[in-house]
C-alpha cells in the first residue's frame, strides 16, 4: 500500500492555555476528494497552518509522501508538492496576475533563483499562465494591478496560484467564501478539472458544496477529530448533527 | 484567449516583458548626465558626488524598495568599500578598477555575513541592527589607526583609470566619467535583476511573505542573496567616492549617511531603481544651493525642506515617482472588465 500523500500524526497545538489542535491522527491518500468540516473556532484553518509548516506543532509529526516534514519551512513543502489557499485573500497587490502566476510557475520549476533572463519570458510560461488565466476567467485582468481587481477575481487569483505550483496535496481553505453565486460556478468548475492524482482537501461551511466535492469527510470539533466517514455516514451521525444543530448560524 | 490566440499571448509577452524594454525617457536620462558632464566642466565635482550619492541610494533601494528590508546602517557598506579602495592604494596597489573591485568584495562579504541578523523581528529590529552593525565598524576603523589612520584618516594618490585618464583634482571630469560609467553599468545589471525571477520573488517578498512562502519562495535565501548584492553596491559606492577624493575619513560611517541615503531615496521614490539617482541629485543640488545661500545654517534649511517632503506632500511624492514609472515603463493601457 502507497503512503499516505498527506498525514498528521498526533498534531497538537498550544496558544497558552488553549489547545486549538488535540492529538490529530489524519490521513488524506493520493487523488482523495476530502472535506474538513467542524464548526467556527474548531481549528480548521489551525491544522492547515500546522499541515503546510505556517505554525509549527506544540508535539506531533506531518508526513509529506512519506517523509517526515515536521521540521521543515513551508517553502520547502511546497517544493515537495503541498499546496494551499488562505480563507483571506494573500496576494500581491502590486503585482499583475501574469505577474504573480509568472513568479509561482519561475519559483515550481526551478527558476526562480534566476537573476538574468527575464521573469516569465520564456514560451512555455507564458502560455502555461495563458491557460490558468484562461481556467479563472482573468484573461481579461491580466494585467491589472492586483489591488484592483474585484474581490471575486481575487479570489480565482488565490486558486489559480496555488494550482500553478502543481501542487500533488492541495489543501484550499474555505475558497468559494465571500464569492457571488455565479464567480462561485467558476471556483467548482476550476475544482472540478483537477488532475484526478491531486490529493485534495476542502475545508468549507458551504454544505452543499462540500457533500457535491467531497467522498470522504472528517469532522473537527474543538480541536480534536469528532469523526470521518463518507458524507452519507457523516450526514446520518447524530454526534455531528448535534455540533451542527447547536449551531443556528451554520443551518 | 487560448494558446494559439496569437494577439493575447503576444499582449501577455509584451507585459511581462514591460519591464525590461529600454524606454526613450531612460536613454534621455543617461544622454542628459552625459552632457551634463561636458557641458559643465567647472561642476564635475559636484556632478561625481550625485553620480556616486546616486549609486549608494540604488544600493539602499535595492533591499528597501524591491524587497521592503529597512536599513539605517547602510554607511557601513560605503565606509567599507571606501576603506578597503583607500587601504589597497596605500599598499601600492593604486589601479582604481583593481580598488573597486576589492572594495566591493569586501562590502559584499561583510553584508553576507551580518545578512542573517536581519531574518528574525520586524522593522524596528532590523533598523536597530543595521545600525548596530555601522556603529561597531566605525569604531573598528576608529582604534585600528594602523590599518585606518584612525582619527586622521588616509590620504593616497591613484593610478590613471585603464592607465589612460587620471582622477582626482587634477582630472575632475574624468572622475565624473569614471562613476558615471561605473554607475550605468551597475544600473543595467540591477534592472535585469529586478526584472527576473529572482526579482520577482524579492516583491513577492515585499507584499506579502506569507503568500511568497507558500508559493515556495526561500524569503531568507533571497533576502541574504540581495543585501549581499546591495552590500556590494555601497561597497562600490564607498570605493569611487574614495578613490575620486583620494582620501577617506571616519565620517564615512556616520549615521548622517545612512540618514541622508534613506532621504535621497524617499525623496526620489523607492522600488524603482531610478529613484535614487533622482533624489541623490536634487539632495545634493538643494544642498548646494541652500548653502551658498546660507552657509551657517544651511541644515536648517535642508530639515525644513524635507519635513514639508514628507509631511504636506506626502502624496504628491507617492504619486511622482509612479507618474515617472509610467513615463519610462508604461504598462498596457487599462482597459475594462470586458
Amino acid at each position: 500500500m502507497s503512503a499516505p500523500a498527506l498525514e498528521a500524526r498526533g498534531l497538537t497545538r498550544h496558544f497558552g492555555a488553549l489547545i486549538a489542535t488535540d492529538d490529530v491522527a489524519f490521513a488524506l491518500q493520493p487523488g482523495a476528494r476530502q472535506a474538513l468540516i467542524g464548526p467556527n473556532g474548531a481549528g480548521k484553518t489551525t491544522l492547515i497552518n500546522l499541515l503546510t509548516g505556517v505554525l509549527k506543532p506544540t508535539a506531533g509529526q506531518v508526513w509529506l509522501q512519506g517523509r517526515d516534514v515536521t521540521h521543515l519551512a513551508s517553502s520547502a513543502r511546497v517544493r515537495m508538492g503541498l499546496s494551499r489557499t488562505f480563507q483571506i485573500n494573500q496576494l500581491f497587490p502590486d503585482l499583475t496576475p501574469a505577474e504573480s502566476l509568472a513568479l509561482a510557475i519561475s519559483e515550481r520549476d526551478g527558476s526562480g533563483a534566476d537573476f538574468w533572463r527575464v521573469a516569465g519570458g520564456g514560451p512555455e510560461i507564458v502560455a502555461e499562465i495563458e491557460s490558468l488565466l484562461t481556467l479563472f476567467s482573468l484573461e481579461s485582468d491580466f494585467d491589472r494591478p492586483t489591488r484592483k481587481l474585484p474581490y471575486g477575481k481575487q479570489r480565482l487569483l488565490e486558486i489559480a496560484l496555488a494550482l500553478a505550483t502543481r501542487p500533488r496535496v492541495l489543501l484550499l481553505d474555505e475558497p468559494a467564501a465571500g464569492v457571488p453565486e455565479e464567480e462561485r460556478r467558476d471556483i467548482l468548475a476550476a475544482l472540478a478539472a483537477l488532475p484526478s492524482e491531486v490529493a485534495i482537501l476542502l475545508i468549507e461551511h458551504d454544505m452543499d458544496l462540500v457533500f457535491n466535492f467531497a467522498e470522504r469527510i472528517s469532522v473537527l470539533v474543538a480541536g480534536k477529530l469528532l469523526t470521518e466517514g463518507e458524507p452519507e455516514a457523516i450526514a446520518a451521525d447524530e454526534r455531528v448533527r448535534a455540533v451542527y444543530l447547536g449551531e443556528d448560524a451554520h443551518g | 484567449m487560448s494558446a494559439s490566440d496569437a494577439p493575447a499571448t503576444a499582449r501577455l509577452t509584451a507585459h511581462l516583458h514591460r519591464r525590461a524594454r529600454w524606454r526613450w525617457p531612460e536613454i534621455v536620462f543617461w544622454l542628459a548626465i552625459l552632457a551634463l558632464i561636458f557641458a559643465l566642466p567647472s561642476r564635475a565635482g559636484i556632478i561625481n558626488e550625485a553620480l556616486i550619492a546616486g549609486l549608494f541610494a540604488l544600493s539602499l533601494d535595492l533591499i528597501l524598495g524591491l524587497t521592503g528590508i529597512l536599513s539605517l546602517g547602510h554607511a557601513a557598506f560605503l565606509g567599507l568599500g571606501a576603506y578597503s579602495a583607500a587601504i589597497l592604494a596605500t599598499r601600492g596597489f593604486a589601479d582604481p578598477m583593481l580598488g573597486l573591485a576589492f572594495g566591493a568584495g569586501i562590502a559584499a562579504l561583510v553584508g553576507l555575513v551580518t545578512a542573517p541578523l536581519l531574518l528574525r523581528g520586524g522593522d524596528l529590529t532590523r533598523l536597530m541592527v543595521t545600525l548596530g552593525v555601522s556603529l561597531m565598524l566605525g569604531e573598528l576603523a576608529n582604534r585600528n589607526g594602523w590599518l585606518t589612520g584612525g582619527a586622521d584618516g588616509l590620504n593616497f594618490s591613484i593610478a590613471p583609470v585603464l592607465a589612460l585618464f587620471p582622477i582626482g583634482f587634477t582630472g575632475q571630469r574624468n572622475a565624473a566619467l569614471y562613476s558615471f560609467a561605473v554607475l550605468f553599468i551597475l544600473v543595467v545589471i540591477a534592472r535585469r535583476l529586478a526584472c527576473s525571477p529572482f526579482g520577482l520573488a524579492l516583491a513577492a517578498i515585499r507584499e506579502n511573505r506569507l503568500r511568497a512562502g507558500a508559493l515556495g519562495v526561500g524569503a531568507s535565501r533571497r533576502i541574504v542573496a540581495i543585501y549581499t548584492v546591495a552590500a556590494a553596491y555601497a561597497g562600490a559606492a564607498g570605493a569611487l567616492l574614495a578613490q575620486t577624493t583620494q582620501i577617506v575619513s571616519l565620517d564615512l560611517f556616520d549615521f548622517h549617511r545612512s540618514a541622508d541615503v534613506m532621504l535621497m531615496l524617499i525623496i526620489g521614490g523607492a522600488g524603482y531603481l531610478y529613484g535614487g539617482l533622482i533624489g541623490a541629485a536634487a539632495f545634493i543640488v538643494l544642498r548646494d544651493v541652500v548653502s551658498a545661500a546660507t552657509p551657517e545654517y544651511w541644515e536648517f534649511w535642508i530639515g525644513l525642506a524635507l519635513v514639508i517632503l514628507v509631511l504636506a506632500g506626502r502624496e504628491r511624492i507617492a504619486a511622482a515617482p509612479r507618474r515617472l514609472i509610467a513615463l519610462i515603463a508604461p504598462r498596457a493601457a487599462p482597459r475594462g472588465v470586458a
